[in-house]
């Protein structure tokens, strides 16, 4: 039986404003199936962004829907988690707005292991803004901010995030469907702050100045190109150099900040 | 039973009257003058079972704040002069959103990181215009201990209620004097809960004032309450989806500047002192009226009849009582601890029809009376 996708589609909030060949869609319906496969309730989940091409998906999600301002969503998020332990939050971040102007926000979530699962949609570049240079653009490759090829370092979201003390961090990529879809699952499930960087494309405005150009051959870089972890982990550095390595990298079972605030701040608080 | 006297500081009556009104979230950073309220709240508020959380900077505190608000949560965040300027974006957002939530600013010198202990009323105009873009705001000040716990308490009223951001605006003065309160009892003092929808879920629009008990309010629903709505800092139809119809913009715009114009009336608070039969009248509100109250009695013993006008609402101004005003005293002076912010208003409401004069402190002190004093026997003689 097909995917019955509307089931969680805002009526009339479709089309989107994504550009044909952008992947931010195919994620979307992963994070739908992942959704459905889990049996939540609408009712009980709120999806949060900040700015940015990502940040327009709440909007079309039936659900408790937040688009904030740019960078914040995590912040805005831990507010609303905090206040309903009931709500599994779900951020949905560029990775303009995740690693740069909201890089603060995610290094605290991460170190705070509070329960929100954070989705980075990493195209390498500022989308809605025309094609800036972003805190994951490649070295040399041109924006617009970078006319003679860039020569800032990018990040890499899951070492940040891992470095930060995130406990479930994962990597993916648009064309990886049905993976994306598994590593939802688990995130939401997990127990913490979790963060899965998924590899996007954006051929209007990194792929114009770059190569490959077209959506079809930026797909087929993430089909080719990609590694498993376990995979990746036999094989030398030389080996795995540039290539998109998917799969589980962190995840452990720490005390969380919600939890932990529910069963020990306030009982300490009462008690005295 | 006598009710028990006791000796706190500004910044824990606040505490104690965000307990008062309900107080359920509440995220901040620390920053001087205003840390005593974070502290005296991460001691409490876990007692009522809620939450107090320190985040990793000012912009995600006042972020924090509002994502709790929209759980249903009466929430609060507090900050001083630079922790205000990094807040604005996000108040913005509030402001834009109908979110209800109480924002004290314990005012200290500036501009930049200024003074942290020293006492300053350099942000009035920041409390009016400090997001960008037009906006609705209601900011208080209070001048003494028993009026911040009073005016906390109103500030969640307001927020609750009328669905515009509160700002609470302290000064280092009260916020760190200490004075004698009596907690009212529960019940004493009114405590309003924000609307709920009465329509079922499907017919929900979280922006729809058609059918509200308050006009021009819309009720608000809670995240996770079963009411599924969307809420984004973008323009936006009555069911919260953002918009480019300049129509449709233009109309949600004038609604929620409007609704403060239609409650001003219950939003408004000044006081008179000794006005009725005023010649001259000292125009003042935090820490400075209280230099004021003091330089009135001066000056009836000297055998100047002054009176005092005293602003606990700033913003929305009420322009009313300064028309009224301007018509029977011989002159206005306005003692601020700043170059004259609120004179500005004081003017522009006087419409010409008595002269304004300005009692201005930059130098992170108090204004004194006899500085007060000095001002107004100098213009009286004068005339």
């Amino acid at each position: 039986m097909a995917f019955e996708y509307e089931k969680y589609i805002r009526k009339g909030t479709l089309p989107h404003i994504w550009c044909p060949g952008c992947g931010h869609g195919i994620v979307m319906k992963s994070l739908l199936r992942a959704i459905d496969g889990l049996k939540l309730d609408k009712n009980d989940i709120a999806v949060v962004s900040g700015i940015g091409c990502a940040s327009r998906l709440p909007g079309y999600l039936d659900m408790n829907t937040l688009h904030t301002t740019h960078g914040r969503a995590l912040a805005f998020a831990t507010g609303i988690r905090l206040s309903n332990p009931k709500l599994k939050v779900i951020v949905v971040s560029g990775d303009g707005d995740a690693a740069a102007i909201g890089g603060n926000h995610f290094i605290h979530a991460a170190r705070r292991n509070i329960e929100i699962t954070l989705l980075v949609f990493n195209n390498s570049i500022y989308g809605m803004t025309g094609g800036q240079v972003a805190p994951t653009t490649p070295l040399g490759a041109i924006a617009t901010t970078m006319p003679y090829g860039n020569i800032d370092p990018p990040f890499d979201i899951v070492k940040l995030a891992e470095g930060a003390g995130a406990t479930f961090v994962a990597r993916t990529t648009s064309y990886h469907t049905a993976q994306t879809e598994q590593l939802i699952k688990q995130a939401i499930m997990h127990k913490g702050f979790s963060v899965i960087d998924i590899i996007d494309a954006c051929p209007v405005q990194f792929g114009r100045r770059n190569k490959p150009k077209e959506a079809p051959d930026m797909m087929q870089i993430q089909k080719d190109n990609s590694m498993p972890i376990q995979l990746a982990q036999k094989k030398t550095p030389e080996e795995i150099a540039g290539k998109i390595i998917t799969g589980v990298f962190v995840k452990k079972d720490l005390p969380s900040y919600m939890d932990t605030y529910y069963t020990t701040i306030i009982p300490k608080a009462q008690a005295k | 039973m006598e009710k028990k006297a006791l000796l706190i500081s500004g910044n824990e009556a606040c505490v104690e009257g965000a307990l008062y009104a309900g107080i359920q979230f509440y995220a901040g950073y620390p920053i001087t003058p205003s840390s005593e309220i974070p502290e005296g709240l991460a001691r409490k508020l876990p007692k009522y079972g809620g939450v107090m959380i320190q985040m990793e900077d000012e912009i995600a505190a006042m972020a924090a704040t509002i994502g709790a608000s929209l759980t249903g949560k009466k929430a609060m965040t507090a900050t001083s002069g630079p922790g205000f300027s990094l807040k604005q974006e996000n108040l913005g957002f509030a402001s834009f959103n109908e979110v209800p939530c109480v924002i004290v600013n314990v005012m200290r010198g500036g501009p930049s990181t200024g003074a942290p202990t020293g006492p300053s009323q350099g942000d009035v105009m920041q409390a009016r215009w400090g997001t960008h873009g037009d906006h609705p705001i209601v900011a208080l000040a209070p001048n003494s201990i028993p009026e911040i716990f009073t005016e906390t308490v109103r500030g969640f009223n307001i927020t609750e209620k009328f669905r515009i951001p509160v700002i609470l605006l302290l000064d280092e003065i009260i916020a760190h004097m200490r004075e004698r309160i009596i907690f009212p009892e529960k019940g004493e003092l009114e405590v309003v809960d924000r609307l709920k929808p009465t329509v079922p879920p499907d017919q929900y629009k979280p922006f729809d004032v058609t059918n509200s008990p308050l006009p021009l309010v819309p009720p608000m629903a809670a995240y996770g309450s079963g009411y599924r709505f969307h809420v984004t800092g973008l323009n936006h139809r009555t069911d919260g989806f953002p918009t480019n119809n300049g129509d449709l913009i233009e109309k949600e715009m004038h609604r929620i500047m409007d609704k403060v114009d239609l409650y001003k009336k219950d939003i408004f608070k000044t006081e008179t002192y000794m006005l009725d039969d005023a010649e001259v009248a000292i125009v003042a509100y935090g820490s400075s009226s209280r230099a004021a109250k003091y330089a009135v009695n001066a000056l009836r013993e000297q055998g100047i009849k002054a009176g005092m006008l005293r602003y606990i609402t700033i913003w929305p101004f009420d322009e009313a009582a300064i028309e009224k005003l301007a018509q029977k005293v011989k002159f206005i002076v306005v003692p601020e601890l700043n170059f004259g912010q609120l004179i500005l208003e004081v003017e522009r409401a006087a419409k010409g029809k008595t002269r304004v004069y300005g009692v201005n402190r930059v130098n992170i002190e108090i204004i004194h009376p006899h500085e007060i004093i000095e001002k107004v026997k100098e213009l009286f003689h004068g005339i």
